[in-house]
């Protein structure tokens, strides 16, 4: 084993020569924090006292799912053959729904750990961020993770890397996360296999920002690589795509607290902090230069962030709404993608519409409302953003379907991804058929190994959005994988299906569905509602209809009789507590035209439960 | 707080019955259930709270003598009538009966004749209330019942010879009781030449034998909209028969043959309970006696208050059982007393045809027909 350095390398006067960056590429639950862990304690910057499981982990939620959210840079002193070295540890967040940020880490990287479980192989989302990294031209070492487990294959998985990244079975290393066996191996690897950064350190300066993140008592943290030149503490920086120029306040590194340095080099990462108080006056991709030497060229790649799945989020309790207000503006500070404007919907009263990255970034952010701000909350089925055309020729932008324009239509065109499943071979004909009800169109299949595929589909993402995911778990018994990244547009024959209540309106409900499936969705809806509102003084009908076309229809019969004819011996109290409770319940509704409907009609229709559960 | 306008009543629970049927949750026990508890104590336990209901209404200066009396079960007739003329001689010991006193007694076809219904009279009851439920036999074992309903007629004849007035009781939308088996219990009521009757429709109630046959799905579930047909039909036939309803539930031929006790309910008069689970009002009082005949046995015979439960009322649910009791009655509401948001609503519950329009105009909540069967809608509106 390679002994711990003894001297660190300064910050702002580390030889590029002496750096290696690099990052862990690795599926959700495949140990890649763990991991991360352990080299934090074998390195030395972390005493095994202070060790916490998943330290580089900061969120509780991230804690919770074992997945990492925001990425964080770590430098970490070794010493090999009596050379010390700066590693720098840049985390990257694992989901497809981070792609973009995902790319930047690997950007400011030389090389990629691939880490994949021993016992399970490599999954969709690795293989899409593995493609990432290969395009930016990173070093790939292939590792094997949790070899200790009685489960682990490492020989069938180790031909399963070498057929992917080229090279020998025997070139894949295996490790331990857990227990540590292994990398130390792996970061005398590091040292070996990955180059060293490259820049020129007398141009003007240009750092790329990978991560920026908000920190309640500094304000916003950012994670820079320095490409060419250095920045120093106390001059005056500029972001070039927003012109925008601060003072740098502190800038470091962090080992893994943040440590404060006399400045940043060529290859180096660190982090800066100039005061401000919101992560998109600091864009990821975005490049840092000297306000007073600017480069004239930023660095390539930048690109703005663009929602691509929208969904409504409304307060259970009307009166949380000012507190959603403010937890979404909070939030707003850390999470330079998500977006959202206020809207007001019948059902559900007042709420947000918000624009996130994808499901699972609806998700986080849907929890952390819930988590940190005590908030309960109803989400509309998320939609995707439409291009609609009139037939007078004006476009617009479609993200609800309540702003779907009225009249003739003449075109619209939806958003295609490019889907990429890995699925055990067994599975293959239940998928396709899935795949071919969301109008998907099959590009290709590969064999990984002998037991799996990879199945390759272009399928609007509309189609993805509306429980894929829970089909694709329950048809395949959870063993498939997805990972899909946006391929432009097509145009498509959608149509938008309105949900009437008593010929009223109920905005929570209308979709954006393709014509063949306006019926399904139609009759689906009408016959959830019909079983969840409760009958009301008079008949209520249920319709579904595109435009003034009713294609499906339900009606709600009017109740007789609710009256309780026992008189229980005198027990008044009983009485009256059962009459207490039905007006409890009665506070509850919301009045959609003359109907009284429970919060929990709507939302139990919204999320339909019943369905999915019995498939 | 003796509101000298409420009347005192007494209401006797008898929490015995040979067999329970499927559908009852009400507080009764058969011999197997009763755990050390005797039937013979009953007079002996009920002695001793009638003592003790004596002791506090005097502690208070409540000198009211008793306006109704009734037996209730369980199946107060698996008594001897010599212990119901026991319980009646020490109320009137103890409170006195008004001069026009009703004293009603709740009797099971099965054990009842003109000997016992003789011995009832004598003891000074004045009215029994005779549990039909229904005149056609595969609806009474589907109930539990197991009386022969060929017998009713005849036992209304005994009971009147006797001289003490007859009241019917029945109950409507059974599992598997067809429109046409309720016509034939319409019917049979039409040829007893009744002065009152009272219909209930079947509840379900969590924790009968009955809500566990419909849960394993070997009974269907009652179809509320079926009910709503009996009532209308049954209402119409009384009316028919000559009698009208005063109370959701109960029909009667003149205010004379109304059930007092019954009224007193709904009224939001005083009454002590007595007796094993028995519920009493008296003032801004509501209690509820222990409920085993067992454990109820052993608390007064140590000589301390039965009572399990009570509960002092808040204004405003005072003011919703006033509203939720009062609407039953046909006497109704005074709209005066309704909060001005609830003022609002009456003029809609008219048009949708839930209140009487012109016992509106009169300045009374009065249920309409339709109004009946959704007195709880009616209720939650009048209460916002």
């Amino acid at each position: 084993m390679s002994p711990r350095a003894h001297t660190p390398l300064k910050p702002a006067s580390t030889a590029p020569e002496q750096i290696r960056n690099f990052c862990i590429i690795a599926h959700i639950d495949h140990g890649k924090s763990t991991l991360a862990d352990r080299m934090l304690q074998i390195t030395g910057i972390v005493d095994d006292r202070s060790m916490r499981a998943q330290y580089l982990d900061r969120m509780d939620i991230e804690r919770e799912r074992g997945i990492t959210i925001k990425s964080q840079a770590v430098r970490m002193p070794w010493e090999v053959d009596g050379v010390t070295y700066a590693l720098n540890m840049i985390d990257t967040p694992g989901h497809v729904d981070f792609t973009y940020e995902v790319s930047r880490s690997l950007a400011a990287c030389e090389g990629a750990i691939l880490l994949v479980d021993a016992a399970q192989g490599i999954e969709a989302q690795t293989l899409a961020n593995l493609y990432l990294a290969m395009e930016n031209d990173l070093t790939i070492i292939p590792v094997l993770n949790k070899i200790d487990l009685p489960a682990a294959d490492p020989e069938k998985y180790a031909k399963e890397l070498a057929s992917l990244i080229g090279g020998s079975p025997d070139d894949v290393l295996r490790v331990s996360g857990k227990t540590g066996v292994g990398v130390d191996v792996l970061l005398d690897e590091v040292v070996a296999n990955i180059p060293h950064p490259v820049g020129n350190a007398s141009a003007p300066a240009r750092a790329m920002i990978f991560d920026s993140v908000y920190d309640a008592y500094r304000g916003v943290i950012t994670y820079v690589r320095v490409v060419d030149g250095a920045l120093k503490p106390r001059e005056r920086i500029q972001m070039m795509s927003t012109k925008a120029a601060h003072e740098l306040l502190e800038i470091g590194v962090s080992s893994p607290e943040p440590v404060p340095s006399q400045g940043l080099g060529v290859g180096e990462v660190g982090y800066l902090i100039t005061g401000v108080k919101d992560v998109r006056q600091s864009k990821v991709g975005d490049t840092v230069t000297n306000l007073q030497k600017p480069a004239t060229q930023a660095l390539a790649g930048y690109v703005d962030p663009k929602p691509m799945v929208f969904s409504g989020l409304y307060p259970i309790d009307g009166s949380d709404y000012p507190v959603l207000r403010e937890a979404l503006d909070k939030l707003k500070l850390s999470d330079a993608s998500l977006n959202y404007e206020p809207e007001t919907s019948v059902a559900l009263g007042f709420g947000f519409r918000c624009g996130f990255l994808g499901l699972l970034h609806l998700e986080i952010i849907t929890e952390r409302l819930e988590r940190e701000f005590g908030l309960d909350l109803i989400a509309t089925a998320p939609s995707v953003p439409y291009e609609v055309t009139t037939e007078d020729g004006k476009t617009a932008e479609v993200t609800n379907p309540s702003e779907y324009p009225t009249g003739k239509i003449k075109s619209v065109s939806e958003p295609v991804v490019k889907v990429a499943i890995l699925t055990p071979k067994d599975y293959v004909g239940t998928i396709m058929e899935l795949c071919q009800s969301r109008r998907g169109n099959l590009l290709g299949m590969d064999y990984l190994g002998e037991e799996r595929v990879e199945m390759r589909y272009t399928m609007p993402l509309g189609e993805i959005v509306f429980d894929f995911f829970d089909h694709l778990k329950s048809r395949t018994q959870g063993y498939a994988s997805l990972d899909y990244e946006p391929c432009g547009e097509q145009e498509a024959d959608l149509v938008k299906v309105d949900i009437l209540l008593q010929g009223e309106q109920v905005d929570a409900f209308s979709a954006i569905v393709h014509k063949d499936k306006a019926y399904s969705y139609g009759v689906l809806m009408t016959e959830r509602l019909k079983k969840l509102i409760p009958r009301q003084q008079f008949e209520v009908p249920i319709q579904a209809a595109i435009g003034a076309r009713i294609i499906a229809r339900e009606t709600i019969s009017a109740i007789r009789k609710d009256v309780l004819a026992k008189c229980y011996g005198g027990d008044i109290t009983r009485k009256r507590k059962l009459l207490e409770k039905q007006k409890e319940g009665k506070k509850r509704m919301k009045m959609v035209g003359r109907v009284e409907v429970p919060q929990e009609a709507f939302i139990a229709a919204l999320q339909g439960d019943d369905e999915v559960k019995k498939k | 707080m003796n509101s000298p306008l409420r009347t005192l009543s007494a209401y006797i629970h008898v929490p015995y019955c040979s067999v329970r049927c499927g559908y009852c949750d009400f507080n009764t026990y058969t011999g197997s259930e009763l755990r050390g508890a005797k039937r013979s104590d009953f007079v002996q336990h009920v002695g001793l709270e009638i003592a003790h209901a004596r002791r506090e209404l005097s502690a208070t200066s409540d000198d009211r003598t008793l306006d109704t009396v009734f037996f209730g079960g369980g199946t107060p007739t698996i008594l001897p009538a010599s212990d119901i003329a026991a319980v009646l001689d020490l109320l009137r010991d103890s409170f006195g009966f008004s001069a026009d006193a009703e004293i009603t007694v709740e009797a099971n076809p099965d054990t009842v004749d003109r000997e016992y219904f003789d011995a009832l009279r004598a003891s000074g009851v004045t009215r029994v209330s005779l549990g039909m439920q229904s005149s056609v036999p595969h609806v009474l074992r589907t109930l539990d019942r197991t009386h022969d309903p060929v017998r009713i007629p005849g036992l209304v004849e005994q009971a009147r010879a006797s001289g003490v007035a007859v009241s019917v009781d029945v109950i409507y939308g059974t599992p598997g009781e067809s429109i046409d088996d309720w016509q034939r219990t319409l019917d049979a009521l039409g040829d007893l030449q009744l002065d009152h009757v009272s219909a209930y429709a079947l509840i379900v109630e969590d924790g009968t034998a009955l809500a566990r046959k419909i849960k394993r799905g070997e009974i269907a579930a009652p179809d509320p909209d079926l009910h709503a047909e009996m009532y209308e039909l049954a209402d119409e036939r009384f009316e028919l028969m000559g009698l009208s309803w005063y109370e959701v539930s109960n029909w009667s031929r003149s205010i004379e043959t109304q059930s007092r006790h019954n009224l007193a309910y709904w009224r939001n008069h005083d009454w002590w309970g007595f007796g094993a689970g028995a519920h009493s009002h008296i003032g801004d009082r509501r209690w509820w006696n222990i409920k085993h005949p067992a454990a109820y046995g052993q608390a007064v015979s140590r000589g301390v208050s039965p009572q399990l439960g009570e509960e002092v009322p808040t204004e405003a649910q005072r003011s919703l059982e006033h509203t939720m009791l009062g609407l039953r009655i046909r006497e109704g509401i005074p709209l005066s007393m309704l909060t001005p948001r609830a003022r609002l609503k009456v003029a809609e519950l008219i048009s949708t045809g839930l209140l009487d329009g012109i016992a509106a105009i009169e300045g009374t909540g009065r249920l309409t027909l339709r109004g009946r069967l959704l007195a709880d809608t009616v209720i939650r509106a009048l209460t916002d």
